[in-house]
Parts: structure tokens; C-alpha cells; sequence
């Protein structure tokens, strides 16, 4: 299909072989030195009031999330409930970001959320496999909208990316981004399935290069999910991308962030890697389930100033 | 939205300073026959300690008590005992690494997250895999029952003030040696720690020796004649005045001195990791390495790119108080040192380089230099040639390999260099020309006690570390 | 095995052939593969142990110690870059070229030493036999002192010996072919290049020896031979500030090796001295290679 190359570097989505040139164009990653970075990162001691400011930032960039075959209305709207006020005996508590449903469960979100500030983001396109037709993936995209999601987690097609077809994984994109209209369109890699960081480097740019708004780890479904290393390339990429073409695309970890402590640590790396501007909700995400239990237990603790127990904690 | 890190200070009170010490000999505290001196905080200037300066006679009563340590208990000693006296150590080492930690960053001005994550751990490490020696020295390929020298003179720097004692007396004690082990005016503290540590293991005395001072107590150990062996760690000067002052006599001589090396990045490098090998090169342990990789060679087609990189990955540096757990960049160590980078920076500046130092507010009192970078820099500028030994780096460029390689020697030092590229055969070209005793490619200033390290030309000879630095400490 | 006699003897003054004045030979410096003069125009009265006369040698100045420096360094890249195969086979070069000129080493160690034909002849047959043996350890040292280094990461890490640079010898004074050999072998087998001050009463056969090894394969400016007075030259290449490594051995005088020593520091050479005489019939090891190697260790990470 006619791809809509949007960008300044629309050269580079001129012809497959532009695409393929641009991506391995790009500058490697070493493994080592990537990790080693994140290893060092992870080190920073977060306290006092600069933990109680990460921590409720870390809540308020959450998409709290439940991608489960047995989902159900009630368990959403209960996940609503808790999205709008995580800490019903503290209204200081921030709101998440968003719900992170499946699609026929957006209508369900939206209602539950009424006209709050936080979004509904629906998965789409065959989500986690991407294994269906593109019409199929494209029909999955405008049930989502039209169920009134305001965000839209894509999955790509792996399999064409790793078999070096990037210009497929491209155009599905492209077309996805079309079928969103105004839906903002988060573009899963899912990295546990791209093997090396210079893959993870690549499909970041193909991704942004086809019109991604925010670029994401993982499904959630695949292990590894989210990790330090992979995030920072991601970061980097956005950096970078934002240099070149002026466009800032936004980055959410998911899967796997189960703790306020490692949430504090991505929180540390945007800060360290691409700075304020990412800082925001708009702009960094991180897709969970458990961790907001975890900063809710954190928080009551620099509060009170005593050790609090998951009992003390809704489960949904 | 802006992310503040609030101070996260790493507890003092786990060190128990005294407020003078003495002389370690002969497993005893001594006082010194000659005058103090005063250890200071680089940080905050705040005097931690009066420390014994040795005198001639100091020195000599410390020779004497590892000459008798040697001929009668050290050298006699089966390898296998030394081998648990020195895993004892280690062991002692690690379970004392906090308070080390803390006091090694207090005393140099390092940060904390580098004495507690870098130097102290290496420490032990650099114990456990030379005691590991001390009962195999029959295959360290030095013959079969190879003899220790007898006394080592050990003289250290105040960079890495617990690493280098360990890097000396280490393979020194594996190989049946006793040590006479002066650490730097400005960074006693941790070697006197050692000392307690020491005895904590019942080490016998005169095994391992202390003596604190400055220059001319250093140069008592080396011209001492009841010294065989002087290991020194320190500047090119003072290295070749020491082997002006051996020349003539049967003393073996390892000499780790300065450098001036060069980074190189070549522009299919990793750029991103590029740009963190380049910071650790330079602003690890605030510049004050000397294997710094103080000379970025830059390929011409990347380096807007690097700059830019590197600029923004410099202002997320955070300098100050080295206690604290997020510092990375803490105090210079010494008023003469900072007097030394700030007479060069500007002779750099006056040279026409262009100066650019990282956003940062420095503290008021201590001893402080902002992460700085000179653009424009040729080969000529004094800030290429000469070790500055801070957290300043001169950035040059090249176009091709052979240009980088040749860059990259000229000069008269030679003890290490890093390099840059995706490439694995050009990697293995550069290292292969590179006149320099250790080669990081895409890494750089990582240490390992199984690594050899030492330079080519002026930057010394002798190798400490792995099977290589055993040959420093046995006669063969 | 028995070499025929030629009855050419261009060392002996004394010797002619019935009926006809044989040609002798001039003695002079070795730099750069080419055969000059002193460039000052010297030359001393080489004589054997009993006093006669066997030549005139050139007295090299500090210029033709500078010049051959020179040579060495420009020979330094080519020579430490060919393949330690390649090393060995050109040091087993100068070993069969000098067995072909076995009777003429026999001449000239017998006159300069004061040796019997017999012990003459040994002293060859050692000095080939080091050359051989010299020739074997190009490609096996690094396998022996060099290493893998299992460091505490995902790092790769080998230390490999590289030859230091430019190496500035005295030979010894007393074996004019062995212990000269001895000293220069090791050397340059590992990839070194030298500047030789040779002995200074015995300097015939080492000016032979650079005729053999201007014939064997040897690149130009490996090994500069000049013959000349130690504490006159010594202390030229002792402070020469492009010479990496000093070895002293030749050197009688404690206090010349001593001020030599001092003025290696400035450049920090590395400096042999052996604590006592030498036997050069004794299994050398490999501390003379060792002396004149650096240390270098790569590090690389290990990843995907």
C-alpha cells in the first residue's frame, strides 16, 4: 500500500532499500556499555522529598493495565475506580495516565471514567501476536476509536522485521496511524522478540519514521517485557529523533515494572537521558498492573513514616 | 516538571577517626621521630587527622622490621599459609568495605559510589587473586621454586590511595615479600586503616609496614639500602628521579606513571557508548587517573554528533559532595593539584582552545573543578601534550586510521588507549599499532586483579596485575 | 662437519698465498643496511691477542650513534610488523648464512680471542646453534608470556608481548662472536630493532656478522654494528631520547654503567644489567627476549 512518508526524513521510507540503508545507518549499540549504563543509572538514591515527588509522578504516568482473557466489566470499572483515586484516603494521590484495556472493553472504561483526565488506551491490531491481516489489524485499530479510545497500543509485525522486511512493518504502521484519525498511536516492538539493541535502535526509528506517537517496550506477554538497557535505547532514539526532525515521540515501558524502586529507576534514566521535556505523562508512560500498589505502599510509608502491608491495598 | 535529587549523604559514623595516628612498624603504633602533618578533607577543607611524618630513622627502624620479617617468618613461610593470610585479609577487607568506602571518599575527595563500587571491591579482589598465588608460584612460568627479592619500597599515589596499596603489596606478600609502603601525604588514612586490618588478621609484624610522609620520606624508601625492590606509582618526574637514585645497585624497579591517552572514535563507533566511555575516561575518579583518556580523537564526520552527545550526557554530571550517593564527580584532592588543572586550563585557553565546562554550581569551600572540554585543540597545545590530572579533556580530530594511530603516539607517554568502532578488524589494526600498555576498545578504564596494566616509554615499565605482576616480586 | 679450507684469509696480515698479495678487507660501520665510514673520518688499530696488527676499525662518533638510531627506528615499524613466522625464518637466515662463513668466524674468533682452532670452531658452532635456537622462540614467546586474562565481566581480555623499540647495546667485551650474538639475537627476534656497539679490542667478527646479516634477509636498520669506544658512544645512546631499552652488559666499568643508567632515566629506558659476568654457554632462557618486550593487554566486551 501507498505509504505516507510524513517526515523530514522521509527519504528514508522512499523505497525499502532507502529504509533498510537508513536503519543500518544508524549507530550500534554495545551491549555491555548499554547495560553497564543502566547498571550505573540504577544506583541513584532517591530520598526524602525527591522520592515522594518520584513517586507520584511514577503514579501518574502509569497505564494501568489488564490484558486478561478473563477480563471482565466489573473488573475494569473497578480498575477505573482505582485509576481515578488510587488512594481513596489520600485525594493528594495523582491519578494514573490512562486504562490500558482490550478493545471491547473501551466503551465499558470510557463510561467509568466519565470525563476525568484520564485516558482510555485500547491494544489493537492482533494484539500481542500481530499475526492477522492487515485489514483484520486495521478493523481491531477503528474499533478501538470508535469505542472512543483515545490512545491505541499497535503491536508491530515482528515477523516481518526480523525477516528484514521493513517497509511491511512500515506500512502497517503508516496505516494504522491512519485508521486512529486523532487517537494517538503507541507503537509496541515488543523487544523480548528483537534480540539485540540494534534492533530495538531500528524498529524505534521505523516506528517514529512511520508516525508513531509514543514508541513502547512490550506487550507484556512476551518475556523479557520492559527492561533498563532496552528503555534507555528507546530514550536515546527518541532523543535523537527529536534532534533530527524536531518531533518529540513519547516512551512507555511496559511489563515487568512491578516496584516503586524500579519505577523510580526509568524515571531516573528519562530524567538523565533525554531530561524534563520527557518527564510528563504525555511523554513517558510505564504500562503495570502491580506496581501501583507498590508506590500506594511507598507513598503511605513517607507519610506515616511507618511500614505498610498489601492488605492495606485494593488488588483491583 | 524537573527531577531534584534530594542529598542522600552515605553515614560518617561508621568511621572511627582518630585524631592522630602513627607509624605502623613491626605490627606496632609508633609515633614518628620528626614532625607532623595535618589530613584534610578535600571536600570542605575540614583537617580529619594529624598524621606521623617518618624520618630517616623511622624508615630504617621500618626497613629492619621487614628484614627481619622476612628472613625469619615471611619468606620460611610455606606458600599455603601466606595464601590464608592473605585470603584473611580479603576477607576482612570485605567485610570492613563500608567503612573504607567512607573514609577513602572522605580522605581523597573521590565519590562515594567509586571507593564503595570500584576501589574497595577491587581491593579485596586484587587480595583474593594474589593469595591465590602465594602456594603456586612454582607455575606462575618463572621456574620451579622462584625466590621473593626480599624488602619491597613501596611508594603509592593519593589517586587510588587503597587500589594502589593493594595493587603493591598484594603480589608482594603472594611472592614471600615484606613491604615498607609509604602512601601519599594527602591519603594516609586508608592505609593506616589497612594497618589495623593487618593486625585484625594477626598478620605477623613487620610483614607489612607503614610509614606516612611526603616527598623526602618517600625518597628514604626508595634510596634505603636495605630495600631490594621499589614499586612506585606517581608522577613521570618523580619516577624518573627514582631510577636515577636505584641506577647502581641491585634494587629491581617497577615504575607506573603518567599518561596522556588517547580515546579514539572512529564514526561507525557505538556512538552512545562512545560518549559514556568518554566521560568515564576523562571524569571517572575526577580526571585524577592516569590512564585518563585525556586526548578524544575524534573522527571529522561524527564529531558534531559526539560533542553534541557528549555536552548534554557532561551537564547530567553532578558534582559535589562526595559523601553523597548520587555524586559523580567530587572534590580535587589537593589545593596544589587544583592550582596545577586551573595554571593548565588556562594555558590552554591563552593557546586558543575553547574552553566549555559543564553547567554546575561548585561548592564554596573545598577543592573543586567543573567537568571541562577544550575544543580546538591541536597537537602542539601544552592541554594535549602534558598530563593534567583532572577532569579535563582536549578534544582533536581525524580523518583517517592511520592519522588516529599516529595521533594517538605521539607522545612520549604510553600507557593506554581506547578505541571506538563496530568494526572488529579495524579495532585489532588500532590496537595492534597503538604504542600503549592497555587497549580498551569500546570500553575503557576497566581494571581487573587478573589484567595486566603498566605502560610503554615514559609512562614506566613493569606490569601489576595477573600472572605478569608476580615477575616484579620474584627473582627469576 | 668439516668445512673445507679456502686458504683465503682476509684477516691475517701475515698470510698470503704463494706468489700473490691478498686483498684485506676494510673494516667499517654497519647503518641502515649500508656499510659507511665513521662519519669523523676515525679509525683504531685492531690487534689480536698478541699485539699484531690485524686492522684498522672504524671509531664510531656520536653522529654515526645518532645515524644509526635513526635507521633503527625507521626500521622499527617493518621489521616489529612482519609476522613472528617471517622473524624467525630471517633469524634462521643469518644462522645458515653464518655457517656458510664458518672457517672466516673461525679466523677471526681464534685472532680475537686468543682461542685454538678447536675452541674457535666451538665458539661458531654455539653461536649458529643460538642463532637457530633464537630463531624458534619468534613465534612461540607470545604463547608462552602471553595470556587470557578471565576478568570478573563480559569482557574479553589478552595481554600479547610487543617488542619495546629501539634497543641500544653494548655487546660483550670479551666474546666477540658468541656473546655478541647472544645479545643481539634475542633482541631482534621479537621484533626490536638495535644499534650494537660491538667490543671494542674485538670488533672483526662482529663486523662480519653484519655482512651475514646484510645478506640474509635482515631489513636495513635492524641491527646497526658500529665498533668504537664504549665510554665514548655509550653514553650518546644512553641519553638518546628515541632509544626505548639500554642493555649494559658489555659494559667493564661500574661507574660508566652506573652514569649510563642514570642517563637512561630520561627517557625512562629499560635498562639490563646483569649482576655478574655471563656464561654465554649457558641455556640463556628467555630473560633476554623479556628485558626488551612491553606488556600490552586489549580489552573488549562480549556481546550481541
Amino acid at each position: 500500500m501507498a505509504s505516507a512518508p510524513p517526515h523530514l526524513l522521509g527519504e528514508a521510507a522512499a523505497s525499502p532499500a532507502a529504509l533498510r540503508r537508513f536503519l543500518h545507518g544508524l549507530p550500534g549499540v554495545d551491549q555491555v556499555g548499554c547495560e553497564a549504563r543502566t547498571a550505573s543509572l540504577s544506583t541513584r538514591s532517591i530520598k526524602t522529598t525527591s522520592k515522594a515527588w518520584a513517586l507520584d509522578l511514577a503514579i501518574s504516568t502509569i497505564d494501568l493495565t489488564t490484558l486478561e482473557g478473563q477480563d471482565t466489566v466489573g473488573k475494569v470499572r473497578a480498575l477505573c475506580a482505582k485509576a481515578l483515586h488510587p488512594d481513596p484516603a489520600d485525594a493528594s494521590c495523582p491519578r494514573v495516565a490512562a486504562i490500558c484495556v482490550y478493545p471491547d472493553l473501551v466503551a465499558t472504561a470510557r463510561a467509568a471514567l466519565g470525563d476525568s483526565n484520564v485516558r482510555v488506551a485500547s491494544v489493537a491490531t492482533a494484539f500481542p501476536s500481530g499475526r492477522s491481516s492487515l485489514d483484520v489489524k486495521l478493523q481491531d485499530t477503528r474499533d478501538a476509536v470508535s469505542a472512543g479510545a483515545h490512545e491505541v497500543d499497535m503491536v508491530i509485525d515482528r515477523g516481518a522485521f526480523l525477516s528484514g522486511d521493513y517497509q511491511r512493518a512500515f506500512d502497517e504502521i503508516v496505516a494504522t496511524k491512519q485508521a486512529c484519525g486523532t487517537a494517538h498511536l503507541k507503537v509496541i516492538l515488543e523487544t523480548g522478540e528483537l534480540m539485540t539493541y540494534d534492533n530495538v535502535r531500528r524498529a524505534s526509528w521505523l516506528s517514529m519514521l512511520a508516525g508513531a506517537d509514543f514508541i513502547k517496550t512490550s506487550t507484556g506477554k512476551v518475556q523479557p517485557a520492559a527492561t533498563m538497557p532496552v528503555t534507555l535505547v528507546m530514550l536515546q532514539a527518541v532523543r535523537d529523533f527529536r534532534d533530527a526532525t524536531g518531533r518529540q515521540v513519547g516512551v512507555k515501558a511496559a511489563g515487568g515494572i512491578s516496584t516503586a524502586k524500579d519505577a523510580i529507576r526509568y524515571l531516573v534514566m528519562v530524567n538523565e537521558t533525554v531530561g524534563d521535556d520527557w518527564l510528563d505523562p504525555a511523554w513517558f508512560r510505564i504500562g503495570a498492573s502491580r506496581l501501583l500498589n507498590d508506590l500506594l505502599m511507598q507513598r503511605t510509608k513517607l507519610t506515616t513514616g511507618r511500614y505498610c502491608g498489601p492488605d492495606y491495598f485494593t488488588l483491583d | 516538571m524537573s527531577f531534584e535529587y534530594a542529598p542522600a549523604p552515605e553515614s560518617r559514623s561508621v568511621v572511627d577517626l582518630k585524631s592522630s595516628y602513627g607509624l605502623f612498624i613491626d605490627g606496632n603504633w609508633v609515633d614518628g621521630s620528626a614532625h607532623s602533618f595535618k589530613s584534610v578533607s578535600p571536600a570542605t577543607e575540614e583537617v580529619l587527622a594529624e598524621i606521623s611524618e617518618a624520618s630517616d630513622d623511622d624508615v630504617d627502624a621500618a626497613v629492619k622490621a621487614a628484614r627481619r620479617a622476612f628472613t625469619r617468618v615471611w619468606a620460611p613461610m610455606s606458600g599455603v599459609e601466606r595464601a590464608k593470610y592473605l585470603y584473611r585479609i580479603a576477607r576482612i577487607l570485605q567485610e570492613r568495605a563500608r567503612e573504607l568506602a567512607v573514609l577513602e571518599s572522605l580522605d581523597n575527595g573521590k565519590p562515594i559510589k567509586e571507593s564503595r563500587d570500584v576501589d574497595v571491591p577491587l581491593v579485596a579482589a586484587y587480595f583474593f587473586y594474589y593469595a591465590g598465588w602465594a602456594d603456586k608460584l612454582d607455575h606462575a612460568g618463572m621456574g620451579t621454586n622462584p625466590q621473593p627479592l626480599g624488602v619491597a619500597g613501596q611508594v603509592i599515589p593519593w589517586n587510588f590511595p587503597l587500589l594502589m596499596l593493594a595493587w603493591k603489596i598484594a603480589p608482594a606478600l603472594a611472592c614471600g615479600n615484606t613491604v615498607v609502603l609509604k602512601p601519599a601525604e594527602t591519603t594516609s588514612l586508608t592505609a593506616l586503616l589497612f594497618a589495623e586490618i593487618c593486625q585484625q588478621a594477626d598478620l605477623p609484624p613487620g610483614v607489612v609496614n607503614i610509614v606516612t610522609g611526603a616527598g623526602d620520606t618517600g625518597r628514604a624508601v626508595v634510596a634505603h639500602p636495605g630495600v631490594d625492590k621499589v614499586a612506585f606509582t606517581g608522577s613521570t618526574e618523580v619516577g624518573k628521579a627514582i631510577a636515577r637514585t636505584v641506577a647502581g645497585t641491585n634494587k629491581s624497579v617497577t615504575l607506573e606513571l603518567g599518561g596522556k591517552a588517547a580515546n579514539i572514535v572512529f564514526d561507525d563507533a557505538p556512538l552512545d557508548q562512545a560518549v559514556e566511555g568518554i566521560v568515564n575516561g576523562i571524569f571517572f575518579n575526577q580526571g585524577h587517573v592516569c590512564c585518563a583518556g585525556s586526548r578524544l580523537l575524534v573522527q571529522e564526520s561524527v564529531y558534531d554528533d559526539v560533542l553534541t552527545r557528549l555536552k548534554q550526557r557532561m551537564a547530567t554530571l553532578r558534582i559535589g559532595d562526595p559523601l553523597d550517593k548520587n555524586t559523580d564527580i567530587g572534590a580535587i584532592n589537593s589545593a596544589e593539584q587544583l592550582a596545577k588543572i586551573r595554571e593548565l586550563s588556562e594555558v590552554g585557553e591563552t593557546e586558543g582552545a575553547e574552553r566549555w565546562s559543564a553547567p554546575c554550581e561548585l561548592p564554596d569551600r573545598g577543592f573543586w573543578f567543573a567537568p571541562t572540554i577544550f575544543t580546538g585543540v591541536s597537537q602542539a597545545h601544552r592541554i594535549a601534550r602534558e598530563e593534567i590530572f583532572g577532569p579535563v579533556l582536549s578534544v582533536l580530530t581525524f580523518r583517517t586510521p592511520a592519522e588516529a594511530v599516529e595521533k594517538a603516539n605521539n607522545t612520549p607517554f604510553g600507557l593506554s588507549a581506547g578505541v571506538w568502532t563496530d568494526k572488529g578488524s579495524r579495532i585489532l589494526w588500532v590496537a595492534n599499532r597503538l604504542r600503549a600498555g592497555v587497549v580498551w576498545s569500546n570500553t575503557f578504564n576497566r581494571f581487573d586483579p587478573t589484567s595486566p596494566f603498566g605502560g610503554y616509554k615514559e609512562s614506566g615499565f613493569g606490569r601489576e596485575g595477573g600472572r605478569h605482576g608476580l615477575e616484579a616480586y620474584l627473582a627469576h | 662437519m668439516k668445512v673445507a679450507a679456502t686458504g683465503w684469509r682476509p684477516t691475517l696480515p701475515t698470510e698470503t698465498s704463494a706468489g700473490r698479495l691478498d686483498v684485506r678487507k676494510t673494516y667499517k660501520l654497519y647503518i641502515g643496511g649500508a656499510f659507511p665510514r665513521s662519519e669523523s673520518g676515525r679509525s683504531y688499530v685492531v690487534s689480536d691477542t698478541r699485539g699484531r696488527f690485524l686492522a684498522n676499525a672504524s671509531q664510531a662518533s656520536r653522529k654515526d650513534a645518532r645515524d644509526a638510531v635513526v635507521a633503527a627506528r625507521k626500521a622499527f615499524a617493518g621489521w616489529s610488523g612482519r609476522t613472528a613466522y617471517n622473524r624467525g625464518q630471517v633469524v634462521y637466515r643469518i644462522a645458515e648464512v653464518l655457517e656458510g662463513r664458518r672457517a672466516q668466524f673461525v679466523d677471526e674468533v681464534r685472532d680475537s680471542q686468543g682461542l685454538t682452532r678447536r675452541r674457535a670452531e666451538a665458539v661458531v658452532e654455539a653461536a649458529v646453534d643460538r642463532l637457530v635456537w633464537y630463531a624458534g622462540w619468534a613465534d612461540k614467546l607470545a604463547q608462552v608470556v602471553g595470556s587470557t586474562n578471565p576478568v570478573a565481566g563480559p569482557y574479553f581480555d589478552f595481554s600479547i608481548p610487543e617488542p619495546t623499540g629501539v634497543v641500544a647495546l653494548v655487546a660483550p667485551q670479551e666474546s666477540s662472536l658468541l656473546g655478541l650474538v647472544s645479545v643481539v639475537a634475542p633482541v631482534i627476534t621479537t621484533g626490536n630493532t638495535c644499534v650494537v656497539l660491538s667490543s671494542y679490542d674485538r670488533p672483526l667478527p662482529a663486523i662480519t656478522l653484519s655482512e651475514v646479516l646484510a645478506t640474509s634477509d635482515v631489513p636495513a636498520g635492524v641491527a646497526n654494528i658500529l665498533t668504537g669506544d664504549p665510554a665514548e658512544v655509550a653514553p650518546w645512546l644512553a641519553s638518546h631520547m628515541d632509544v626505548n631499552a639500554l642493555d649494559l652488559t658489555g659494559v667493564g666499568d661500574a661507574e660508566l654503567a652506573t652514569a649510563l643508567q642514570v642517563a637512561a632515566a630520561d627517557n625512562l629506558k629499560r635498562v639490563l644489567r646483569p649482576a655478574g659476568a655471563v656464561d654465554w654457554t649457558a641455556d640463556p632462557g628467555i630473560g633476554r627476549m623479556t628485558a626488551f618486550l612491553e606488556t600490552k593487554t586489549v580489552w573488549h566486551p562480549i556481546g550481541i
